[in-house]
């Protein structure tokens, strides 16, 4: 490649990424030249400020046409605009939690790490959703994971902290091997790593050798990912994981990183499999692997909310949740209806804002307890009635009730089950198990409202915590209410 | 003034009063009760006045209000939405009357936290207008999703209200209703769904319009499994046996000030989702449901009145009494003729009085004596004979005694249903007996039976509390002597049901 194809590039569409990178490289160098006993604090700041110059400039981009750079390995589309947007505002919160998160258990040391691993992993996440070729897309997500694992163990001398990170490396290197081994078949097969050749390419496969080898890649790379997803058959590592790890970075795992992993999910189904050997039996193989496809959803979903009623701890009953979730969102890939993009993508707006919104006040209180047991939320009414009032808005709209945006993320989901063809049976357990989840989410609030408290002292709420609530209760709020605000929106995307 | 905006006023005039609470101080209690109260009387001014609006002979299609509200649209730009929700509120005669109770009622139960509720006024009054925002939407709603909406928005402060303010097993009851109440909307849920995947549409009109016509895309076998789920739905709400217990716990654990609007109110949304969405889009298939629903309805009436009949606490009395007369309700839609249906709303405005008036006595006996237990109660009528006048009043309302409203909706239940499945009908009849003697039987144990302590100090219905009394008392005996202000808006409900029976 000269200097001079180089120069030719429409380089302006990288400018999120280039912002972030830019921070990133920044931040790296002030940590190393900063004198020691400077407050790293200042470093969350100026990452906040650099995801929101980044998110400023996705928005100068999106009447951009769509774009494809670096021979089509790089693309900026209506999909990669929409999904970064909710990268950049999900870590832009979590960031908000990081900066409020008291450094103890040896990561006092690591403080300014701390911050731009964060970004490192963002920076993955956000190029994977405007990948166009299966490089770049595993790169992106190498970028992530890697950063994720470091992050979970920052707390050095911490042995839940160790513990998570060990098993999140071991799962996760697993995960990631079975999903390249998926995609070394999709390349055997198509001979080539650009997403848009390989949907041409196995459009035109007719042999059901070829093709039975196409399923099994389908269900490899499926199985792989969903390590990323938090869903059925890898979902053990979540509870472990989310409970070691510091809070900003479980909101971080729960959020930031199950959104990338639904963008790649989304963007190989559709590139790669929607309409791969479409001449055999069934159609093509995303709806010949329907059923697979389905049951993963429904034993998510059922795994998730059924294993949640028995937990005590608060950060492992969000990991369920969390798991719970993903089976939810699974349904919508599952009906492949028309508006899939949407739901999902709303679904994830809703589940950013309530669950980010949620960790605010489980870092809030674990701090202050020590401990991590629902138990500690016992007379939280009395002793902080915004706190409590906040945390049961936030409850209410995970456990999806009219009003809040997560009825209006599960009310997409089910009227895209019932469009077309049917899921009745999808569709039933998914309203089954959400009502099984009201037992468990409403523990939470029999705690905070019912029971009385321990001890009776107040709480220092820190600025970054209020503005991570006041954003999750407002859009939470304002979502459930004037849902079309968000879906003009992204209807209008170019 | 703009009628058609009167409606949304009148739905969410509560939120006021919920604003204003927000920024009240904790302790201010006298302030909070106060604001509690009044953010009740505007949605019942403008219920009333809707009333006297039709009395005079206009259309209640005035009211109707509709806005475009959620489109979901499909990727891309697709220029049909692919599903949207409508924000449409509308009054029928039915509706009116039922908005009417729940005005009256709400504003009723709210004199009567003032009295009862000890603690937390603040939180209490907030969730208690929450929950009237949500009762109000129920019954004005004009399409599916949205009734389903204002349906959840009563879970959530019902939970709450049973589970702080409640007796000894309040989480217990609270956590029952929720789940029982939850599995009910789910499955209304999907019925909702299914409709609207079938129709495209989910406004309760025009889904009446297309499932009658016999080209729609709906089999005979669907129609008649949506209505079943329909009945299972609502059947836990009404209560229908064996969907009861959560409903026991929540009349015994709870407030009695949630109890006179929960069975006052809430109960009546199972009976009303029967009628307006059974019966109203479901006709043909609700005929081949009615023996099934006659004997559901006799069951109903006899289980719960013999089980009623051997309580020792008052409270079960009434929650068992409320289960056997919410198998009137089920006998004369079973009937599926006119009588019969209009027994039966007449039957659930009637009751909704009566079991306000009972719960705000109980209220009353309980706050005086800390017991509500009959044998406990034994010889009340000597400390506070006024009480014991009422309570005896709203029994004999309860049982049918003519000349009260309990009487018109028994009697036309029972003649609707003796047309047409008589025998049916004459073992419900024992149901009739037997709530005589059970009513008695807690009701003079209590009034003049043995006395196992003094009341001698016992201070009588005094000051506000009359006001409850009073009001739900008159509505009562004017239903009774006077039921035209009932079958009056009824009367094009009425119509257009039997229409859709086929004459």
């Amino acid at each position: 490649m000269s200097l001079k194809t180089l120069s030719e590039f429409n380089w302006s569409v990288m400018t999120p990424e280039f912002i972030i990178l830019g921070v990133i490289a920044l931040l790296t160098l002030l940590d190393l030249f900063m004198p020691k006993r400077l407050d790293r604090r200042i470093l969350g700041w100026l990452s906040i400020a650099g995801i929101f110059a980044a998110i400023v400039s996705v928005v100068s981009l999106l009447s951009v046409e769509p774009t494809s750079i670096l021979h089509d390995t790089f693309t900026l589309d209506t999909f990669g605009k929409a999904f970064k947007l909710l990268l950049l505002a999900g870590a832009g919160l979590v960031m908000f939690l990081a900066v409020s998160y008291e450094a103890k258990d040896g990561m006092e040391d690591y403080r300014g790490e701390f911050y731009y691993l964060f970004l490192t992993a963002l920076l993955g996440a956000m190029f994977m959703t405007s990948s166009s070729d299966l490089i770049t897309l595993f790169i992106g997500l190498e970028l992530l994971s890697i950063s994720s694992y470091i992050l979970a163990g920052i707390r050095k001398h911490n042995l839940k902290s160790n513990e998570s990170a060990m098993k999140y490396v071991i799962n996760g290197g697993i995960s990631t091997a079975i999903t390249l081994f998926g995609m070394s078949y999709v390349y055997g097969l198509s001979g080539t790593t650009n997403l848009g050749e390989i949907a041409n390419t196995l459009s035109m496969v007719a042999d059901g050798q070829q093709a039975y080898l196409l399923g099994l890649a389908f269900l490899m790379i499926l199985v792989g990912l969903s390590f990323k997803l938090a869903s059925a058959p890898f979902h053990m590592w979540a509870p472990d994981v989310y409970q070691g790890a510091p809070t900003p970075v479980t909101a971080f795992l729960s959020v930031v990183s199950k959104t990338a992993g639904f963008v790649i999910v989304i963007r190989i189904l559709i590139a790669v499999f929607y309409n791969a050997a479409p001449s055999g039996e069934g159609g093509s193989i995303l709806f010949r692997m329907h059923d697979y496809l389905a049951f993963l959803a429904a034993a998510t979903m059922i795994i998730g909310n059924v294993v949640a009623l028995k937990q005590t701890n608060i950060k492992r009953m969000f990991a369920y949740s969390s798991i719970a979730h993903a089976g939810y969102l699974l349904v919508a890939l599952t009906t492949m209806s028309s508006n899939m993009i949407f739901s999902v993508w709303f679904y994830l707006l809703a589940y950013m804002l309530m669950n980010l919104g949620a960790f605010a006040v489980i870092q809030v209180i674990t701090e202050k307890s020590g401990s991590t047991k629902i138990a500690d939320f016992a007379g939280l009414y009395r002793r902080s009635p915004v706190l409590a009032v906040t945390m049961g808005i936030l409850l209410v709209s995970l456990a999806g009730f009219p009003g809040t945006a997560g009825f209006i993320g599960k009310l997409n989901i089910f009227v895209g089950a019932f469009y077309g063809e049917p899921h009745y049976v999808l569709a039933s357990i998914m309203i089954a198990t959400t009502v099984v989840s009201y037992f468990y989410y409403f523990g939470v609030m029999t705690q905070m409202f019912f029971r009385p408290a321990r001890d009776e002292s107040k709480f220092n709420v820190p600025f970054g915590i209020i503005v991570v609530l006041i954003v999750a209760v407002v859009g939470s709020i304002l979502f459930g209410i004037a849902p079309n605000i968000a879906l003009d929106f992204l209807n209008n995307l170019q | 003034m703009n009628l058609h905006s009167i409606l949304s006023i009148l739905v969410f005039s509560p939120l006021l009063g919920i604003v204003v609470l927000a920024f009240l101080p904790k302790q201010s209690e006298k302030l909070i009760k106060w604001v509690g109260f009044l953010a009740t009387i505007p949605a019942l001014l403008i219920a009333l006045a809707a009333y006297l609006h039709f009395q005079w002979g206009k259309d209640l299609a005035d009211f109707a209000v509709s806005k475009s509200w959620i489109q979901f649209r499909g990727m891309g730009g697709a220029p049909e939405p692919f599903f949207s929700v409508n924000y449409e509120l509308g009054l029928s005669g039915f509706q009116l009357l039922l908005v009417v109770l729940t005005a009256v009622v709400a504003t009723l139960s709210a004199i009567a936290a003032v009295k009862f509720v000890k603690k937390e006024w603040k939180g209490y009054f907030m969730l208690f207008l929450l929950l009237e925002i949500g009762m109000l939407g129920v019954f004005t709603a004009e399409n599916l999703i949205l009734f389903f909406i204002f349906f959840e928005v009563t879970l959530i402060p019902t939970f709450f209200l049973i589970g702080k303010w409640g007796y000894f097993e309040k989480e217990k009851a609270a956590y029952s209703f929720l789940i029982y109440n939850g599995l009910g909307s789910a499955v209304l849920l999907i019925v909702i769904m299914i409709l609207f995947a079938k129709t495209g549409t989910t406004n309760i009109e025009m889904l009446t319009k297309i499932i009658a016509d016999p080209s729609a895309p709906l089999s005979g076998d669907l129609k008649l499994g949506l209505l079943i789920a329909l009945l299972v739905a609502f059947g836990v709400k009404l209560p229908i046996f064996p969907l009861h217990s959560w409903m026991l716990k929540v009349h015994v654990q709870a407030p009695p000030a949630v109890v006179m609007i929960h069975s006052g109110i809430l109960l009546k949304i199972g009976a009303y989702g029967l009628i307006r969405f059974g019966l109203g889009i479901f006709p043909e298939q609700f005929k081949t449901l009615a023996t099934l629903l006659a004997v559901l309805g006799v069951i109903n009436l006899l289980y719960g009145a013999f089980l009623a009949f051997i309580q020792t606490d008052f409270k079960m009395v009434l929650a068992y009494s409320s289960i056997s007369h919410m198998g009137i309700v089920l006998i004369g839609l079973a009937a599926m003729n006119e009588a019969g249906v209009q027994g039966a709303i007449f039957q659930v405005i009637s009751h909704g009085l009566i079991s306000a008036l009972l719960f705000f006595l109980v209220g009353v006996l309980y706050e005086r004596t800390d017991t509500s237990l009959i044998e406990n109660l034994g010889g009340m009528a000597k400390g506070m004979p006024i009480a014991a006048g009422f309570l005896l009043a709203g029994a004999m309302a309860s049982l049918g005694l003519p000349g009260m409203s309990g009487f018109v909706s028994e009697f036309m239940a029972f003649l609707g249903l003796f047309k047409e499945l008589p025998w049916i009908a004459a073992v419900g009849t024992i149901g009739i007996i037997m709530t005589a003697a059970y009513l008695l039987r807690a009701v003079l144990g209590m009034t003049y039976g043995k006395a196992h302590r003094e009341f001698t100090g016992v201070l009588d219905l005094k000051g506000v509390e009359f006001v409850p009394v009073v009001v739900l008392f008159v509505l009562i005996v004017l239903i009774g002597v006077y039921p035209s202000v009932l079958s009056a808006p009824l009367q094009t409900t009425l119509e257009t049901i039997m229409l859709g029976l086929g004459g």
